[in-house]
């Protein structure tokens, strides 16, 4: 694996801008000021900043639902993220479309998505760019447990195997769709098995765990690059939140919502690891700590302080022209 | 007879079939919920909340959580109704219909009359729809008009409690298919319903008020706005009729025309995107019915031809309103 100071700093303050975005939207939610619906990321962070640290300009990534991690990885503003959260005008999607439809496409984010196991046929179709116009990019769906039964899902995999797309599928694996769990509604219980069944090799990690995360995914980065096709990697971690705000996660075990802020957590195992050593020092860590804070801080204060859309463009951008 | 909210009239009229009929299953995502968990079970009931406590009493064997495939559940159902069930699936959000069209439209829909009167598919599709609670472009849709332009379909939309109970009751003994349209800002609305199962049959208008000046055909939650609306302006001396068709298809278009040869005028209130709409169909079946009796021209009131917006405000400007309503009417009268 290969991984310098510059890029580990890089994963970090993603890991951290992911994490204190969540934590904020969730406090700030409670309040009743954001409208809608939030499904947080917080706990899933390693994958999103793993993944999308080891892509360029000319790579996309469709999302899901849960898609303010995605977004924050792949570049899209964290402020304008937070205006679209809030329903502000100069949100990133002129606040049409909330928080379940973020994205921005001159970064390469093709969107979170309100239907689950929407995102893979996409990114089939965004390789397709990249091969036709040999931008040499790559694509990544990421999609949760949930979408990973939907049949969007699976075609998309068999389509990318047989064309060979350069198609990073990377099954985001948090135990539950909605109230659900993945350990019942996967059939066969190995997912990686069921991508080999679509002849696309594929690896289980431990998502809690960048440096794992960073490893498969830069070992599936270099044989996509290579034009071998599509790669597959199940994530395994937990969202510390409900499925939805305001979702009390009545069915996992008790003591599982208690312990595993404790033991599962991405941030906490990264700065051990790397601070045990000589590879980063606290205060560097500390100080991006301190950034994060005062950014998420004042993307909050100026989303509150936005004005609504006006209300003349509820009917702009249905078309180009019409 | 009691205070009963839209969700619990659906929950009733449910549970009351399923005790009565053995062969009647449910079949959606987390309509327990905490399937395979090791926490609670029956933790959602439903996304709504609408099938909470039906699989405690009737067991997993007839209550089905699904994996998240509206495609092979939707389908599932449709093929355990010709096959004898009485299946009720739930597509969580109307939107999700884009996922699983082929089974609704091309499957259920199509068997009786392609299989030359051999198949009875007696399958509900329960789903949420409609704006008003920030959910966005992909969780807001009506796409009724797309399901009523379906032969083989029947399309319902109840705009209260007490209609929520007797047509879904009347849905799960009728023996097509049925997609069932239940709107998701109307779950806590309350009213009066009896404790006793009772059926509302398909294809019969309810006259929500009587009145000689207009007639205001609404459909779903544009009934209780469009009564408001019709209340508030008899103070200003325009008496109308407010009349709520409940299903789509079949239509009672002989109560609608009825009405407008005693009235003149027609307004018609519906939530669904404008184009080739409810709206839409109901006006020129009232154009080629009854021409010759309005007085002026008829009135559509709907929301703009665009996605439902995210933003509050934006949202509120797309719903059409009392407000909306009351303008369309005051037009068709020709005062301001």
């Amino acid at each position: 694996m290969k991984i310098d100071k510059e890029q580990l700093l890089a994963g970090y303050r993603i890991m951290r801008t992911i994490r204190d975005f969540e934590e904020r939207v969730h406090k700030e939610f409670m309040t009743g000021q954001i409208p809608g619906f939030v499904h947080l990321y917080a706990g899933e962070e390693a994958s999103a900043a793993a993944v999308c640290l080891q892509l360029g300009d000319a790579d996309t990534v469709a999302s899901t639902h849960r898609g303010h991690g995605h977004a924050i990885a792949k570049g899209c503003d964290v402020k304008a993220m937070m205006l679209e959260i809030y329903g502000r005008e100069g949100g990133l999607c002129a606040g049409k479309g909330g928080s379940m439809h973020i994205a921005d496409l001159d970064v390469g984010m093709l969107g979170a998505n309100g239907i689950v196991g929407g995102g893979p046929p996409l990114v089939c179709g965004a390789a397709i760019t990249a091969k036709t116009l040999k931008t040499g990019g790559l694509s990544v769906a990421f999609f949760g447990d949930g979408a990973f039964n939907q049949g969007t899902t699976l075609e998309s995999m068999n389509f990318a195997r047989v064309y060979d797309l350069p198609v990073l599928f990377v099954l985001e694996d948090n135990g539950y769709a909605e109230s659900t769990s993945s350990s019942w509604s996967i059939g066969g219980h190995n997912p990686v098995r069921r991508a080999e069944g679509f002849g696309i090799p594929g690896e289980r990690v431990d998502g809690h765990d960048f440096f794992a995360v960073y490893r498969a995914a830069e070992d599936a980065i270099a044989a996509i690059r290579k034009g071998e096709g599509p790669r597959f990697i199940h994530i395994q971690f937990t969202r510390y939140y409900g499925h939805f705000e305001g979702d009390a996660s009545t069915y996992k075990p008790a003591n599982q919502v208690k312990d595993e802020r404790r033991y599962l957590d991405a941030l906490k195992f990264f700065r051990a690891r790397t601070t045990a050593g000589t590879m980063l020092k606290n205060e560097d860590l500390d100080a991006i700590d301190a950034e994060v804070e005062a950014l998420i801080d004042t993307a909050v204060r100026e989303a509150k302080a936005a004005p609504a859309p006006d209300v003349s463009t509820l009917t702009t951008d249905v078309y180009l022209s019409y | 007879m009691s205070q009963k909210s839209f969700r619990e009239a659906l929950n009733e009229a449910m549970r009351d079939e399923m005790r009565r009929d053995p062969t009647v299953i449910l079949l959606g995502e987390d309509i327990a919920g905490g399937m395979g968990s090791g926490g609670e079970q029956d933790a959602w009931g439903g996304v709504l909340g609408a099938t909470k406590g039906l699989m405690p009493e009737f067991g997993r064997e007839r209550v089905y959580d699904t994996p998240i495939s509206e495609s092979a559940f939707i389908g599932a159902a449709a093929g355990a109704a010709a096959t004898g069930l009485r299946p009720v699936a739930q597509l969580m959000f109307v939107d999700f219909f884009g996922v699983c069209g082929d089974q609704i439209i091309n499957q259920m829909a199509k068997f009786r009359y392609m299989f030359g009167g051999k198949a009875t598919t007696p399958v509900v599709i329960r789903t949420l729809f409609g704006a008003g609670t920030r959910a966005a472009s992909q969780h807001s849709q009506c796409l009724y008009p797309i399901m009523t332009h379906i032969p083989g379909l029947k399309v319902v939309i109840p705009s209260s409690p007490y209609e929520a109970k007797g047509l879904m009751t009347q849905a799960i003994r009728d023996d097509d298919p049925v997609i069932f349209f239940e709107h998701k800002a109307m779950f806590d609305d309350k009213e009066e319903v009896p404790d006793e199962p009772y059926t509302i049959p398909f294809g019969v208008a309810r006259t929500v008020r009587e009145g000689k000046d207009v007639t205001v055909v609404a459909i779903g939650r544009m009934v209780g706005f469009a009564k408001t609306a019709a209340d508030a302006l008899a103070k200003d001396g325009i008496d109308c009729t407010v009349l709520d068709p409940r299903t789509t298809s079949p239509l009672d278009s002989d109560a609608i025309v009825a009405s407008v040869r005693k009235t003149g005028r027609l307004v018609v209130v519906d939530e669904a995107s404008p184009r080739c709409g409810m709206a839409s169909d109901i006006s020129a079946i009232v154009a080629e019915q009854a021409f010759d009796a309005l007085k002026a021209p008829i009135k559509r009131v709907m929301p703009p031809h665009s996605p439902v917006p995210f933003a509050p405000n934006l949202e509120d400007a797309y719903i059409p309103g009392v407000d909306a309503i009351s303008a369309g009417i005051r037009a068709v009268m020709g005062v301001k």
